[in-house]
């Protein structure tokens, strides 16, 4: 069974287009998926829905199972207990993830205490051991501190720890190295590789670069307008990607040594108030045929995964 | 810490200023209430009158020998009564300042109570709340007061109607005055925690699994504090100054009421002592409320 497994799930909030179109991905035990687009594509939805944490007036269908339990059908209790022991989100911006008038004790030890009623003393040794682990000096002091009083790398590995107090099997990492400096993102990566690999968490790594995606996941789905557009194995994506837009992606970004030219994707993207009739890419994409604009391309098997896209079509 | 207290001494020396000026320009000669009516006033009468309380001197002297005497606690003796002006003061306070606490009780826990009520609940009971507080403070506070003695105190009996001295005499004059401050407490209190409840670290909050209940008292309520308690503080410092009507109405013996008797009567000394013990009341509740706030919020520590 996979750990999470979202099946065709449709998420519509009021706008021309729904935010999500029938979007499918697996996460198995000790693997990495990444989650790919641009901001507006829905990437950091399809996290909030493993915790149901949707927008009230949201319409959904389709299916999210964490170890085979459908979290948009659980009662309050049940997904109470998923939210605080199974499943873990870590966050872009750990200043605003941690409340201000709190100490970072109180942070590590809310999950605990309040919510699996674990005894104050244990919940307290958890966090220093949860600090010490995630490469913080001097754990004790720190839990009496408050989060103004740390730094941005300092703060997300206090984010980090608190995901991982209550033992979860999943990691919801959604732009969490995206806010801070280049050093400590590269530091906090390689904390996130060191505690999923030690602890064999399943990740939906959800970033805006598709580089660091190819490089830190296994499988990457790219996603477009709220549909999954490529999804592939990150080393094929890489290499030879075949839906037009996934091309693009890694078209636009400069690299050194193989000069070529920066090839920024024409338009710009889709509101939730651009309706498709057929491929949502087609207005920017250099490829376009008649076909494109009037039906939705299906997504077809390619070298390792499968992509959408009617140039792929035989 | 030091700056706060030189900025304080220097707020009641710039308002004991205005209090002794304004008495001073005020209309009428104080002679003419001295001496007790205008067919008293022989020529020699008024001089000696005008010498016995130093009329002649300088407005600047007669300022600096006032200040000089409230400073060393002698705010001098009632024109009126006769007394010593803290004696009267001391038989008044308690009075109001059992009047302020309980109504400050009272406004804080139905206030909050109902701005909490408002803002986790919302719809319906939001509406209900907005619109009920806006209306009790809407009604001005003497038709309140009648109001509620006719009902509470002569129809059904269940408190006295005039006098003080225990807490059952303070209820119906508590309630009159804690009504009116419901809206904005209410207000305030439901208007932070909304700002508050959008925050992201609130929504991490539910994403770990704690219950609505706790995040609502941990976080929303806790990071909604800070304007609360100054709103709390600020509504308390200036009730310290209005209870004139709603002492009036239930016929309490307090400051407001000495104070209108006092103006009424011409009488300097005991309107500038309590115009003086006003000022300071308000500025000591709005210093303590400004000292309570890096306890709230860490990060007001810093700069401290």
């Amino acid at each position: 069974m996979m750990l999470l497994s979202v099946e065709g799930l449709t998420i519509e909030a009021g706008g021309r287009r729904p935010i999500l179109r029938d979007v499918s991905l697996a996460v198995g035990r000790g693997e990495i998926v990444g989650l790919v687009g641009e901001s507006g594509s829905g990437k950091s939805t399809i996290a909030r829905s493993v915790l149901r944490l949707l927008p009230s007036r949201a319409r959904v269908s389709g299916r999210v199972l964490v170890e085979g339990d459908d979290v948009l059908a659980m009662s309050p209790e049940a997904l109470r207990r998923l939210r605080a022991s199974r499943v873990s989100m870590i966050y872009q911006d750990p200043r605003s993830s941690l409340n201000p008038v709190r100490r970072i004790g109180d942070f590590l030890t809310e999950r605990l205490v309040h919510t699996l009623g674990r005894p104050k003393a244990e919940a307290r040794a958890t966090a220093v051991e949860l600090l010490a682990a995630v490469g913080m000096r001097d754990p004790e002091s720190r839990l009496r501190q408050y989060p103004h009083e740390l730094s941005g790398g300092m703060l997300q590995r206090v984010v980090i720890a608190a995901a991982l107090a209550a033992g979860p099997s999943l990691l919801l990492a959604d732009e969490a190295t995206s806010a801070l400096d280049v050093t400590t993102q590269a530091e906090t990566l390689a904390l996130l590789r060191r505690v999923q690999a030690e602890r064999e968490l399943g990740m939906l790594f959800i970033t805006h670069d598709l580089h660091l995606a190819a490089a830190f996941c296994d499988r990457v789905h790219v996603l477009y307008a709220g549909t999954v557009v490529e999804s592939r194995p990150a080393k094929e994506l890489f290499d030879s990607p075949r839906h037009p837009y996934t091309a693009g992606l890694l078209a636009c970004t400069p690299e050194l040594g193989a000069p070529r030219t920066i090839r920024p994707v024409p338009g710009r993207p889709p509101s939730l108030d651009d309706a498709f009739t057929g491929c949502p890419f087609a207005p920017r994409c250099p490829h376009t045929t008649e076909r494109c604009t009037t039906r939705h391309p299906e997504p077809v098997a390619v070298a390792g995964g499968s992509a959408a896209c009617h140039l792929l079509e035989v | 810490m030091i700056r706060k207290l030189a900025g304080l001494l220097a707020t009641l020396l710039a308002t004991s200023f205005v209090i002794f000026g304004a008495s001073y320009a005020a209309p009428g000669d104080p002679v003419t209430f001295l001496a007790g009516g205008k067919e008293n006033l022989t020529p020699e009468y008024i001089s000696a009158i005008r010498a016995q309380h130093h009329l002649d001197d300088p407005f600047l002297v007669q300022y600096g020998r006032w200040l000089g005497d409230a400073v060393t606690g002698d705010l001098g003796r009632s024109l009126q009564y006769n007394d010593q002006v803290s004696d009267l003061l001391a038989a008044r306070l308690p009075s109001t300042l059992g009047l302020v606490a309980y109504t400050t009780v009272l406004f804080v826990v139905f206030g909050v109570g109902l701005g909490v009520l408002a803002a986790v609940r919302g719809g319906r009971v939001d509406a209900a709340v907005v619109a009920g507080t806006t209306f009790a403070t809407s009604v001005p506070p003497f038709v309140l007061a009648t109001a509620l003695t006719s009902l509470f105190g002569v129809q059904l009996g269940w408190f006295p109607v005039m006098g003080g001295g225990s807490p059952w005499h303070l209820t119906l004059p508590a309630v009159t005055l804690a009504t009116g401050a419901l809206a904005i407490i209410s207000r305030v209190t439901r208007q932070a925690m909304i700002e508050q409840r959008e925050l992201d670290h609130v929504t991490v909050a539910r994403a770990s699994g704690l219950a609505e209940r706790l995040i609502v008292v941990r976080h929303v309520l806790r990071g909604a504090l800070g304007p609360i308690v100054t709103m709390c503080g600020l509504v308390t410092a200036g009730m310290l100054a209005g209870t004139v009507i709603v002492e009036t109405a239930f016929g309490l013996n307090g400051i407001g009421s000495l104070l209108v008797n006092a103006i009424n009567t011409h009488d300097f000394p005991v309107t500038q002592a309590v115009l003086l013990l006003m000022v300071t009341a308000y500025i000591a509740v709005t210093t303590l409320v400004e000292l309570v706030q890096p306890l709230i919020d860490p990060r007001a520590r810093r700069s401290g």
